[in-house]
């Protein structure tokens, strides 16, 4: 509701901008609502287009490629003047992509890359995720400074990029610190329940005074494994260090009531840098870098967790 | 009485010789499986959570089974574990009490079992077909009531069903064992699970017979979609927030699994709920040899796929009728024959 008075507010404000950039009008394939941080993007990606007074034309696919290809299509047929595509695989995007070059539109991938040749989209505005992973290493680095400390890692859902990724960085920024060791690793498939699930046999396999961090590859997971931890009788953010990835409200909520540490920031804003770059481009044919990587910001008990949680949590996450 | 006791005994014997198996194969792996302490208020250990874990699966098994008895399958119960944490959660956040919350997602859950009851009982449409919708459509109407987000609430009374203890014993594994008792009592002291079973094994004659096959199968459905309603309340109160993407996703295929280990056929006939709940606590041990043993996650679904065929290989009818045979050619005297389940007199 208050969104929506938000939006409505933003509108209004922006009437003078829209009649002048009223000619722009941009596409956006959504892949669809598998999470809420997919809900987010979607909602901070129409309040983008609103401030710039852009004429967001918005297709939700669905999870499924055929849509998005017909959506595709369709704003080229209504000749946009872009298109932003978070792309729900990797593979099968040539032959679309082209009609789009064809009919020179510039396309721009949000959040995910495409298997295709680079000249058949403009540019990428993803995270880098092996740079978030490493980012919660370095923190607990810093954290423990020197001293043992023995890490359980709930892995995100076995195969996918993210768990990959998030990982590898997290593996890179511990490695040469002989104080910290992963005793445990198993996947809680970027759910709040298996979260809880896996952390209470971390609890029980290494015994919970045993454990001193918790890496979870996304909030989800830690939120569940924090009620974990408190039904096994120990404090979550004391007892055991929680440091995950996403930065989502209720990680906020969490961290200002001191039950989490650190959160790593997967921004929803994807569209922001993509727009700043299309709106370069047809003003005056300034080419972007092939990939803009979004900020990995850090946020930790310093930063004012209730307000975050306030501001973010009408995002739809 | 006694009677009774020893038939049932017999019949789940193979599936308590499994059970201690799997969870010998847990104490192998983690030697302190078995330990059993009073901790913060409530009873700690890897047994209780087995029986709690196991809790969303054995509530499935229960309606499952009563489906299955009648030649049907329900696809839907994942779905309607999302719905009905939804409805649940969604009711909390208005600020109405855990009582309205919980009678609203069972409201659910009813419907829902009721729609799938019509489409199989009048409309004729069969059971995989006509549950695959609500599988389908499901998570669709959960994303729909709580818009897409994980919706959290604080109800006290609500978190108690899934995340609390009573005399130190989580809430969710009283519910189980008090549910299955109460359907068990239901269908085995009247004549229902009787004519359940008849319509599994011929439901034309059983018609002929006099039994009402219409309103039979579509209370089946209903009770299955009351105990997945039952299940998504607990999974959502777990986590204190109804996860619509999530909640039960897959649950279905676990809950037939834990039937079939509970040595039901799925062609309908003779059923034990006691068995298919102990085929739940099977998978749910297997679940945890997994967790415990350590092993990298990439290892899951093959340890999982392997102790599951074994499970199954033990229980085929060729191997037991070679087992049988080899006893026999063992033993001078003549064994009892063997009956096929669907055969032997009610």
């Amino acid at each position: 509701m208050k969104l929506k008075a938000m939006l409505i507010a933003g509108a209004l404000s922006f009437v003078p901008m829209t009649a002048m950039a009223a000619d722009l009008t941009i596409g956006f394939s959504q892949i669809g609502s598998e999470s809420g941080w997919r809900a987010a993007e979607t909602t901070v990606t129409k309040q983008e287009a609103e401030k710039r007074g852009i004429d967001l034309k918005f297709a939700d696919a669905q999870q499924k490629q055929e849509n998005q290809i017909k959506a595709i299509r369709s704003f080229i047929a209504q000749g946009v003047d872009a298109i932003l595509l978070a792309p729900v695989v990797a593979t099968g995007w040539d032959e679309v992509l082209e009609e789009a070059k064809d009919a020179e539109i510039p396309v721009v991938l949000l959040d995910r890359t495409v298997d295709a040749p680079d000249d058949l989209y403009m540019t990428a505005v993803t995270s880098d995720l092996v740079h978030e992973g490493s980012v919660a290493g370095q923190w607990l680095v810093d954290e423990t400074a020197g001293e043992k400390c023995d890490i359980v890692e709930l892995q995100g859902t076995t195969g996918s990029s993210p768990a990959i990724d998030r990982k590898k960085g997290f593996e890179q920024a511990i490695s040469g610190h002989d104080n910290l060791n992963i005793v445990r690793s198993q996947t809680g498939d970027f759910t709040r329940s298996q979260g809880k699930v896996v952390m209470e046999s971390f609890l029980k396999a290494v015994g919970g005074e045993n454990i001193c961090a918790l890496y979870a590859h996304n909030d989800d997971m830690a939120v569940g494994a924090i009620q974990a931890i408190k039904e096994a009788g120990l404090k979550p953010g004391e007892d055991i260090k929680i440091v995950s990835i996403d930065s989502v409200p209720d990680i906020h909520l969490a961290m200002a009531n001191g039950e989490a540490n650190a959160t790593i920031e997967l921004t929803p804003n994807m569209a922001g840098p993509a727009l700043d770059a299309l709106e370069a481009y047809l003003a005056d044919g300034t080419m972007p870098p092939k990939w803009i990587q979004t900020e990995s910001k850090l946020y930790t008990l310093k930063d004012d967790n209730m307000a975050i949680y306030e501001m973010k949590k009408d995002l739809g996450y | 009485m006694t009677a009774h006791v020893h038939n049932t005994l017999r019949r789940i014997t193979p599936q308590l010789i499994i059970l201690a198996a799997v969870l010998m194969l847990n104490f192998m792996v983690f030697p302190d499986f078995f330990r059993i302490e009073f901790q913060n208020g409530r009873l700690f250990g890897n047994l209780i959570d087995v029986l709690n874990r196991g809790a969303p699966t054995a509530l499935l098994c229960i309606g499952m089974t009563l489906v299955i008895a009648t030649r049907g399958i329900d696809l839907s119960v994942g779905a309607v574990m999302a719905i009905a944490g939804a409805v649940a959660a969604s009711l909390a956040v208005d600020g109405h009490g855990w009582q309205v919350a919980l009678t609203g997602a069972l409201a659910v859950g009813a419907i829902c079992g009721l729609w799938n009851g019509v489409l199989v009982a009048v409309l004729r449409i069969q059971p995989i077909v006509a549950t695959l919708v609500l599988m389908v459509a499901g998570r669709g109407i959960a994303q729909l009531v709580t818009e897409g987000t994980i919706l959290t609430f604080l109800d006290p009374g609500l978190i108690h069903l899934g995340a609390g203890t009573i005399l130190g014993i989580p809430t969710p594994i009283l519910i189980w064992i008090a549910l299955g008792l109460a359907v068990t009592a239901a269908v085995r002291k009247t004549a229902l699970g009787m004519l359940i079973e008849a319509i599994g094994i011929n439901e034309s004659s059983s018609r002929l017979a006099g039994i009402n096959s219409r309103v039979l199968i579509i209370s089946v459905y209903l009770i299955s979609g009351v105990c997945a309603a039952l299940a998504g309340v607990i999974v959502a109160a777990d986590i204190k927030g109804a996860d619509a993407n999530n909640a039960g996703l897959w649950l279905e295929l676990d809950a037939i699994l834990a039937v079939v280990i509970g040595g039901n056929s799925l062609l309908g006939g003779r059923f034990s709920i006691i068995a298919s709940l102990l085929g739940a606590l099977i998978i749910q041990s297997v679940n945890s040899v997994i967790l415990l043993s350590g092993m990298p996650p990439e290892f899951n679904l093959v340890i999982k796929a392997l102790i599951i065929i074994a499970i199954l290989v033990i229980q085929s009818p060729t191997v037991k009728h070679a087992l049988y045979i080899l006893r026999a050619s063992a033993e001078p005297q003549p064994a009892e024959p063997i009956k096929e389940a669907k055969e032997s007199p009610q």
